[in-house]
This record gives structure tokens, sequence and C-alpha cells, in this order.
């Protein structure tokens, strides 16, 4: 590191003066738009989704389960713009419902999975010790289980439902991903910066909060991303099985699975609607993660 | 030296276990990283604590403030025994002591802006009462050390090596401590700032009155800073002396051959010297050599050297030495101490 000499009292004429008389969020998003052009369109597309899952109920043009004996497997036509499935069901509207349904489940899971990770993460990895050899223990059994086993047996004895599987699968990926946290942790606990915290006399939950939590962001960032995929995922293939969210109503995986994959060559866009959906809004959130990552670490701000 | 010190360190030591087994862990043995350490430090007052890595300078620095639980010894601060205080109790007097470190790069925690960083130690002590009195209070410690007060809305990496050392500073700053522990301070910086940040250190102690226990591999700095110098060896103090007699008239055969290695700038001064250098390795500080520590690679053993463990006896605050070509000074005085 080369420094000219006066390093102290120079005034830095390339700071950027922060522009006043912005919220922080409009700064941001433009930050965004300039810099991450694809995380930016990742996040559009993710909050198109999300306003789709939201307003389902307003945009459906028909009932999710209204069936109509004329129009069963009609391709895609201005009348149905995703065509009917085998009993006449609007494929749009049960998208859109299902959507809804996709967003609710992945969002309330893998927020669950991350809060777990970062709980046991931190206890195990700032605390160490005892606490952590009986904690990790505890993981390495829990992660022995394949994870659609554990599933299945758990909703076969709870039953199914949008509640059990958000707990359940929030569960699941909460304390394989505390792994990942404790890591992190580990390595910003063992930084210059917490000693000088603790010398200084901070508590640890100080510490914790200012110090290790804010260093631990970017894995939780990409942890949360990653499980809202995977959730997606998971929760389509529980109702492969039947066990996911009930019949008659409407999710991706559900979709995919019953009709899309039974009636796969009569009418395609059966399974190409939720499936597109799927893939479109899995992609979207991992690239929408990955800029998010990147722009909220000061050290990345004035890059490009 | 007529006050009381401020820090009396009496035969510190800091042994970390060596452990074999998972779950049984055995003991086979222990890193002696502090094997004895003893000095005195007054208000105001700079004392170096130069020797080669691994010697245990940084360990004993950590022990000071009770990061690392010594095995044995007492730490006096202040005439109060601060050895076996709890971490509860510890909290009000980490307001004396304060450390900078090495690592201007991972000393600043990269998502906290300079003002939080500097103000951290305020509001951890419940010293941050109101907004303005904070930022005026921040603003203050940062020009204190040599920045501009608009800086405090930055983050650490738009800053050099130099800058975040000063910003460390500042942070060190903030609780008026009377002791600040400088951990090879300047070490990682260039020697045209490592200049700078010395004189910055200077200056606050001719104000602020502080005493700085400075660490440091280099002696041309340490030189420059201390009012006296403590040699460390394999986990013990071998010398002690102001520092314009350390560096005119060292006794102890380590702090001769430390200065020999020291290089003159003038290529054809360096040539022409004759260069007295220590033979063999530092030995394991597992299994530390009997008697002197120093003894397998002294120029000038003595037969005694290799059982007598020599101590270091002088006057408080004044000159001392550990080694048995100067027992004279000192009416032959020897270690009954076996490691």
């Amino acid at each position: 590191m080369t420094t000219p000499a006066g390093a102290g009292a120079v005034p830095d004429l390339a700071s950027t003066s922060p522009s006043f008389g912005q919220s922080r969020v409009a700064r941001f998003v433009r930050k965004l738009a300039r810099d991450k052009p694809l995380g930016a369109a990742g996040g559009a597309v993710f909050l198109f989704f999300l306003l789709c899952g939201v307003f389902a109920d307003v945009l459906a043009p028909y009932g999710v389960n209204e069936t109509s004996l004329e129009h069963r497997l009609e391709p895609p036509s201005l009348e149905f713009p995703f065509g009917t499935d085998h009993i006449g069901r609007d494929v749009l509207s049960r998208v859109l419902k299902g959507g809804q349904l996709s967003m609710v489940v992945s969002f309330c899971a893998a927020g669950l999975a991350t809060l777990v990770s970062l709980v046991i993460g931190v206890l195990s990895g700032y605390f160490g010790g005892r606490l952590d050899m009986v904690l990790q223990r505890f993981v390495d059994a829990w992660m022995t289980f394949p994870d659609l086993v554990l599933l299945i047996v758990v909703v076969s004895v709870v039953g199914p439902g949008m509640v059990q599987i958000i707990v359940i699968v929030g569960l699941l990926y909460g304390i394989a991903g505390s792994r990942i946290v404790r890591g992190a942790v580990i390595s910003v606990r063992e930084q210059t910066f917490a000693h000088a915290a603790q010398s200084i006399g901070a508590q640890p939950p100080h510490i914790l909060w200012r110090h290790i939590v804010p260093n631990v962001m970017p894995v939780l960032i990409v942890l949360f991303t990653t499980r809202v995929g995977a959730v997606i995922l998971v929760e389509a293939g529980l109702s492969f099985l039947g066990l996911g969210v009930p019949p008659p109503a409407p999710t991706w995986g559900g979709m995919l699975s019953g009709t899309g994959r039974t009636y796969m060559y009569l009418g395609p866009w059966l399974a190409l609607a939720p499936g597109l959906c799927l893939t479109i809004v899995v992609y979207a959130i991992n690239v929408f993660g990955d800029a998010l990552r990147d722009l909220l670490d000061p050290r990345m701000r004035g890059s490009r | 030296m007529t006050a009381e010190p401020l820090l009396q360190v009496e035969d510190l030591r800091v042994h970390f276990p060596v452990t074999e087994g998972v779950v049984f862990k055995r003991h086979v043995g222990s890193v002696k990283a502090v094997d004895g350490v003893s000095f005195d430090l007054y208000p105001g007052e700079t004392l170096g604590l130069v020797g080669e890595s691994g010697c245990g300078k940084s360990t004993t620095a950590l022990a000071l403030l009770r990061m690392l639980e010594p095995t044995s010894g007492r730490i006096l601060f202040d005439g109060r025994d601060i050895t076996s205080l709890s971490q509860r109790e510890m909290r009000p007097l980490r307001r004396e002591i304060q450390m900078v470190y090495q690592d201007p790069f991972g000393s600043l925690n990269p998502r906290m802006k300079v003002r939080d960083i500097v103000g951290e130690p305020l509001v951890v002590h419940g010293l941050a009462k109101d907004r303005k009195a904070y930022r005026m209070r921040v603003a203050e410690l940062i020009e204190r050390v040599g920045l501009l007060p608009d800086m405090a809305e930055r983050y650490p990496h738009e800053f050099s090596g130099g800058q975040r050392q000063r910003i460390g500073i500042a942070r060190a700053l903030a609780l008026e401590p009377k002791l600040i522990i400088c951990d090879e301070a300047v070490s990682a910086l260039d020697v045209s700032i490592q200049a700078q940040i010395v004189n910055l250190f200077k200056d606050l102690q001719d104000e602020l009155g502080i005493a700085y226990l400075f660490i440091a591999h280099d002696l041309s700095v340490v030189r420059h800073i201390s009012d006296r110098v403590a040699v460390m060896y394999l986990g013990r103090i071998v010398e002690v002396a102001a520092h314009d007699q350390l560096f005119s008239n060292p006794r102890h055969p380590y702090t001769e051959a430390l200065l020999e290695a020291v290089p003159v700038p003038d290529p054809v001064l360096e040539s022409q010297r004759d260069h007295q250098l220590l033979r063999g390795e530092v030995p394991s500080v597992t299994e530390p050599p009997s008697g002197c520590r120093f003894h397998p690679r002294c120029p000038k053993v003595l037969e005694r050297c290799s059982n007598d463990l020599p101590l270091l006896e002088g006057e408080p605050g004044g000159r001392a030495v550990a080694c048995h070509l100067h027992d004279h000074l000192h009416d032959g005085v020897t270690d009954r101490l076996q490691p």
C-alpha cells in the first residue's frame, strides 16, 4: 500500500458528496440499476411475480377451481391466455394463484430457515466451546437424515398443509444452513476489530449486533435467496408426492407434477406455464440476491 | 522516576496447554509464551518492548488487557491488582487501558462508518448522552489525530493505511485512557507514514500524559519513541534500560546481537561492518533450554549459564539485565528458580 506523504490531512477530492433530498431507498434503486443491470432485472422480474401473487385474486380472469366441460385441454388463446387443463380450468388463473401460494410458502420458509441458521450459527460460532460441540453434533445427526425422508415422515404425522410445510422446511434448511453461518461467524470473530471491541469493554450482545451480524450479512443474503428457490422446488416435490399443500389448491409444483406431467403430450402448456414461472422466479431471485450482496458491502461502493 | 508506577507486572506467565486427543484430552505439555515477565511502567512514560517474532510480546499485551488469562504472576494497574478480576469487574478498567493494533485493515470493522468506529467506546461505556455532544466529541477526536471531521461519514476502506491507523488511535483516545498498548502499531506502515504516526503518538503523550507500552520489532522506531526499552527473548525480559543507554551500551549478549543486526543505511559502511551473527534457531517454547534461555546461541556463554536461570536484577525504573556476565553488578545474586 503506497500512500503519498501527508496522508493525514489532505481532503479527498474524489469523494462523492451524498445527494440530499433523496430517500436512501431511491438512491439504492438507482445504484442497483446503474451498477448491476442483471440484478436489477432480476429484482424487477421478482417484483412482478410478487405483485402478481399479491393481486392474484383480482388479476385472475376466472375462478381457480371453476371448470368448464366445453373448454377442456384448449391451447392458449385470447380467451384463455395460458390454455385450459383436462377439466377445463383456466391455467393462467391457476398459475397466478399458485404463484401466490408458492411465494408465501417459500418466503416464510426461507425466512424461518435463515433465522434459524443465524441463531444456531451465531451461538455455536461465537460462543464456541462446549455449546458449539453439543449444537454441532446435533446438527450432524440432523443432517444424516435425507431431507425428503424426514419431510415425508413429519408430514405424514402432522398432516399436509401450508403451515406445516413452512415450519418443517424452515427448520430443515435452517439447521443445515447453520453450518455455513457458523463458519462465517468464526472467521469474523477472529478478526482484529472483534478483538478490539472486546478490549474496549463491549459485551457480547453489542459485539454480535454491531460486528458479527453485519459482517455475516452477505452470507445470510445468499443463503436466503438460494433457499427461496430451493423451497419452491421442495414444495413442488412434496406436492408431487401428495404431501404438499392439498389439492384442489393450485401450486406450481402440484400443477407441474400433476396435470402437467400427465397431459404433457396432449397439452404441453400445462407443464410449460408453471414450469417457466418456477424457472424464471428462481433465477431472478438468485441474480437479485447476488447483486444485493455486492451492493450492501461498503467495500464495493464506488467500484464498478 | 519519583511517581508510583502506573503498571506493575510481576513474574507474569502465560502458558497454553498442548493437548492430544479429541474427546479425552491428554495434557502433553505447554507452550510457555510468556514465562516470568516483570516490568514497571510509569505515568506518561513510553516503554518499548522489543524482541523477535514469537518471543511473547503480543501475548504479554493480551494478558495485560485480560484478553488472555495469565497462568501466574501479578498485574497491578494504578496500585490495584487486576490479575484476578472478573470480566465484569474489569469493564470500568477498560476505559483506562486501550490498545492500538498492528493491522490497520483488520482492526476496523469494514461495515461501520468512521464515526461509529471512533465513537464505539463512548457508546459501550454509556458516555454518549445526547447526539450532538457525541458528534462533537467524535469530530474532536478525528481532528485530534490529524484527519478532517467530515471524514466521519466514510467507511474504512476509503482510507490509506496511515489514515486507518489514525482512526484506530482516535478510537483508543476516546475514553481518555492512562495507558495505550501499541502492538506493532506502525509495523505495517510505510517508513514515511511510520514517522508521522510515531510523531502523532509523541504529540499525544505530551498533551495528554498517556503512557505507552510500545511493542515493536523495529529497533529504530523504538529508539525514537521510547523512554526505556525492554528486550524480550523466548518469553522473558533479558534487559531493560533507558533508550540511550541500551543503544549505546548494551549489556546482554542478545541485545548486542539485536543491535548488530540493524542495517546501516549506507552501503559502504554496511559492507565494512563486522557482523557478529547469531547462530542457530530460536529454541522451542514448549521445551525451553535449561538455565539461561539464550545460552545455546550465546557467543559469550559461561559454564553456569546452562544451569542457572539469570534473574533480571536492577533498580526499579532503571537499568536491569538478566545475564551471568553482569552478576558482579548486583553481588552475584542468581536465581534459584528453575523453569
